[in-house]
């Protein structure tokens, strides 16, 4: 017992803490704010026992999405054909945001399910457990981009790095929405067991509804609207993080096809503003909907004992 | 003295379900199916633990206190009510639930540490206790899936109790362990007593609420029945424990210890002469019963408890008067509370209980001190 250190540490942690049968959503933030520290520990633990015992360790965190953007590549730059010059770079920016969502979301359905044992038996803020897996995600995120920037550098891409001010804000928007649906489906799970492989092929839908691997201003746009179905198509939040991140890596609307040499609209080709201004609704609505999803969460785990 | 617990009005159900279909397929073909059935665990439990105190809550199983130390704890939610906590709080519920298997001992105490509610700096600056307490020191750094189950336990009993809580919390599961491992526990409770922590203590062993609480809680299917005195609780939870239930209990508990009483009217004797008494019983039927008499001290410590099988009492109905005849008492100078009670002949049931009957002030002007005096000679 340090006799030194306790006196103080009592008076910062004599908060007066009250356990009742709803948190409101207020508390809920307090308390997960207050807990950051084993968010941390856990994210931390997450990362190192996924790659305990692997040779080659956090390279592998490169290593997949490197292999799967090298299979892409071949496909639509090769044997397809779709004549973007730069293909890589357009699709390492698409496939960044794309993996980072695809992972946090999947390894966060299980996770209460997974870790019953602990559920039932330590108390903290169960929607920890999930933001653990977004945060794991946001880690490997960040080590892919800083791949996906010095590949750009390294090839002489021309980066309008002016514009990298909308990155940010597209990324806590994927985040929010990353952690809200991996929050409400890490209790829906526990209700509903087969949520998990709902969600794995939920995913693989969404991804191909996503502008990843295909030019969503070259090839959906015109009949999109021609059906009047852009609405729709932008129901997706993912679809406007994605064109953002785009639209700064890749940085060119408008190219020449390698195959055709005419003219391809490979993005968007609206104005900056218009950029900031979709970039800023979709964070009020990425907000909006991770306190929806702690709402939703705080109705749901009251039974979890009972379901575990 | 300020109120560290406050448990106000907490009430908690568990749903039963009788046929569980948790796929989405079987709920799906069979939305109604299945019948939920709704268990109260707790039902209204009110009181307060103030600053420094140590309070156990009693039960026999089922009685719902370790569903209301999993409210306290926040690993339950109550379905009604709610709990006030000031200050920190350590859990020795479920040692080592949040371990890490593929991590290493030393990663391990920081991560439990911080789901205990530890800033890292805190941990770090107890750490070396941990490793010391849990005798560790060789295998810190091993991943703990190659840990024994006693290291495993060792090292989660440390973390929990050298995390310096503001409120201990410890569940009955400590009695599993060896009895080394055991007196190690109930010396870091003396220690939190003496250091003024709240501790709250759950189990059914008279004898461990006796010797270390000051006050207790009786629970019984879900619902508050006392919270009082130790002595007085004790003797609610016996006489619940004992006196109702199955149709044999209730025939049984037409027996009563009235009184206690002795010739000269006092309990005052001197060390080493004898003491008789009277055990008033009344019984509503002629049965045969063997009496057992407890002896303690003030602070709890159980000097005897007498073999229930040597001491045969012929009950008729009505009125009896049992002599008990304490021959040359050995005990020393100091007040014993004495506990009496009557034992169905065949099977350890309890038919009646008098939880502290009397109390014994023994007279004694030698030297030798404590509970018993030693007879013993010197020799070169």
């Amino acid at each position: 017992m340090d006799e030194a250190t306790s006196p103080d540490e009592r008076v910062t942690s004599s908060a007066v803490r009250v356990v009742s049968a709803r948190t409101p959503l207020g508390q809920r933030l307090r308390n997960l704010v207050e807990r950051r520290e084993l968010l941390w520990g856990l994210i931390v633990s997450d990362i190192r026992i996924k790659y305990k015992g692997s040779a080659l360790g956090l390279i592998w965190s490169m290593l997949s999405p490197a292999l799967t953007l090298a299979t892409y590549y071949l496909v639509f730059s090769v044997f397809l054909k779709n004549g973007i010059p730069g293909f890589v770079v357009y699709l390492f920016a698409g496939l960044v945001v794309w993996t980072m969502f695809q992972t946090a979301v999947s390894t966060s359905t299980g996770v209460i399910v997974d870790r019953a044992g602990l559920v039932k038996k330590v108390s903290f803020p169960r929607e920890i457990l999930a933001l653990s897996n977004v945060g794991a995600a946001i880690f490997y995120f960040v080590i892919q981009f800083a791949v996906l920037v010095a590949f750009v550098l390294l090839i002489g891409h021309h980066v309008p790095w002016s514009l990298a001010w909308l990155l940010p804000m597209a990324f806590v928007s994927l985040v929010l929405f990353a952690a809200a649906l991996g929050i409400v489906m890490s209790a829906v799970t526990v209700y509903l067991r087969d949520v998990r492989h709902l969600m794995d092929v939920l995913l693989q839908l969404w991804f191909w509804v996503s502008p990843v691997v295909y030019s969503y201003a070259n090839s959906l746009a015109a009949p999109l609207h021609r059906h009047g179905l852009t609405a729709l198509y932008f129901v997706n939040p993912i679809t406007p993080i994605i064109l953002t991140f785009q639209r700064v890596i890749y940085g060119s609307t408008v190219v020449t096809s390698t195959t055709t040499g005419t003219a391809l609209h490979v993005l968007p080709s609206w104005p900056i503003s218009t950029f900031a201004t979709m970039n800023a609704i979709v964070l009020a609505v990425a907000v909006v909907v991770f306190l929806l999803a702690l709402a939703i969460f705080g109705r749901l785990e009251g039974n979890f004992e009972s379901e575990l | 003295m300020d109120a560290v617990i406050e448990v106000a009005g907490v009430a908690k159900q568990f749903k039963i379900h009788h046929e569980r279909h948790q796929t989405l397929k079987e709920r799906l073909l069979h939305p109604r199916s299945g019948t939920t059935e709704v268990f109260d665990a707790l039902r209204d439990v009110n009181f307060t633990v103030g600053e420094g105190e140590t309070v156990g809550i009693m039960g026999h199983n089922g009685s719902g206190k370790s569903t209301l130390l999993k409210c306290i704890c926040g690993v339950l939610k109550p379905s009604a009510g709610q709990i006030r906590l000031r200050g920190s709080l350590a859990a020795l519920l479920e040692l080592g639930a949040g371990f890490q298997p593929e991590l290493s001992g030393r990663d391990n105490v920081y991560l439990y540490g911080s789901m205990l509610g530890l800033s890292r700096r805190m941990i770090e600056s107890v750490f070396d206790d941990i490793v010391d307490f849990s005798e560790l020191e060789h295998f810190i750094d091993t991943p703990v899936k190659f840990y024994s189950s006693g290291m495993y336990v060792r090292l989660a009993f440390a973390v929990a109790v050298n995390v310096a809580p503001e409120i201990l919390v410890v569940d009955e599961v400590l009695a599993v362990g060896d009895e080394r491992f055991q007196a190690k526990c109930l010396d870091r409770i003396r220690q939190f007593q003496r250091e003024g922590r709240t501790i709250l203590l759950v189990t059914h062993q008279a004898d461990t609420v006796r010797a270390v609480c000051e006050r207790a809680i009786v629970l019984d299917h879900g619902q508050q029945i006392a919270d009082d005195s130790v002595v007085e609780a004790l003797r609610i939870f016996r006489q619940r424990l004992h006196g109702d239930g199955g149709d044999r209990r209730a025939a049984a508990s037409a027996v009563h210890i009235t009184g206690v009483t002795t010739a000269s009217g006092t309990f005052d004797v001197r060390r080493g002469e004898d003491l008789v008494f009277e055990v008033d019983v009344t019984s509503d039927h002629a049965t045969t019963a063997n009496l057992v008499t407890e002896v303690f001290t003030r602070s709890g410590l159980l000097v005897s408890r007498n073999d229930a099988q040597a001491a045969l009492v012929e009950l008729r109905p009505g009125t009896n008067k049992v002599q008990v005849e304490w021959r040359a008492l050995p005990l020393l100078d100091g007040v014993y509370d004495v506990n009496i009670g009557l034992v169905e002949v065949s099977g350890g049931t309890v038919l009646a209980w008098l939880e502290r009957g009397a109390s014994v002030q023994v007279i004694y002007d030698g030297r030798a001190s404590g509970v018993i005096e030693i007879e013993s000679s010197v020799k070169p």
